[in-house]
């Protein structure tokens, strides 16, 4: 009695999940099933006409390629230091600069 | 007297020769570019862009315009080169030479300002890409 207070009417070892079926009839856990299969199809079409009429993501593929730029950012120091390479790069190449 | 004439025409000969020596090297130091190519750059018909490429001003004819094709390629394998070398991007060597090149327009030549506008290069020190030293 103490316990059955204790946890609000529901008795720990007794609820009907853990009791099982056993003081169903055949034909009760039939309708039950049917019932519960019902449920889950409304379910399952409600989502389906929501994923129809609203919530759809649409991905598609693009039409160009993909293009990841690569050493798109000059780094400016580097810059800086390849300054006395880049004279010498000028000096050795005249005709072309 | 005979020996120090000898000796003073000597000197004459290695002097000319020196001064041959030099007035040749100073050609070469200051154009090893083609006619075309100096001819071009004099006229402004080509300039130097910010990104160490030369650029074509305006509309010039199919030959000005192959050889600036020609000039970039050789200048991006050598960026390549440097690159690699330098353990940096080919546009950042790139850029670095544009640095450089950049200051050494000479009056009266074209470079591409950084909003793609073709200016004649004055007394000044025209603008220059991010990093310059």
């Amino acid at each position: 009695m103490m316990l059955r207070e204790l946890t609000g009417g529901v008795p720990a070892a007794t609820n009907p999940a853990m009791k099982g079926r056993g003081d169903m009839t055949l034909q009760q856990e039939g309708q039950r099933s049917g019932r519960r299969a019902v449920r889950a199809a409304r379910v399952l079409m409600a989502a389906g006409a929501v994923g129809i009429l609203g919530g759809c993501v649409n991905v598609s593929a693009p039409d160009k390629p993909i293009v990841i730029e690569l050493n798109i950012n000059i780094r400016q120091e580097v810059v800086y230091r390849l300054d006395a390479q880049a004279a010498k790069t000028i000096e050795e190449n005249k005709d072309i600069f | 007297m005979t020996r120090l004439s000898i000796k003073s025409f000597k000197a004459a000969g290695m002097a000319v020769a020196a001064a041959l020596l030099a007035t040749g090297a100073v050609a070469v130091h200051a154009d090893g570019r083609s006619p075309e190519y100096s001819a071009a750059r004099a006229a402004g018909q080509v300039g130097e862009q910010q990104d160490g490429y030369l650029g074509v001003v305006g509309s010039q004819p199919q030959a000005i315009v192959a050889m600036v094709r020609d000039l970039n390629n050789k200048r991006r394998a050598v960026y390549t080169e440097g690159a690699a070398a330098s353990k940096s991007t080919v546009q950042e060597y790139a850029t670095a030479t544009a640095c450089r090149l950049l200051a050494d327009t000479k009056p009266g030549e074209k470079y591409q300002a950084p909003d793609g506008s073709w200016q004649v290069r004055g007394a000044s020190l025209p603008p220059r890409p991010a990093g310059c030293k």
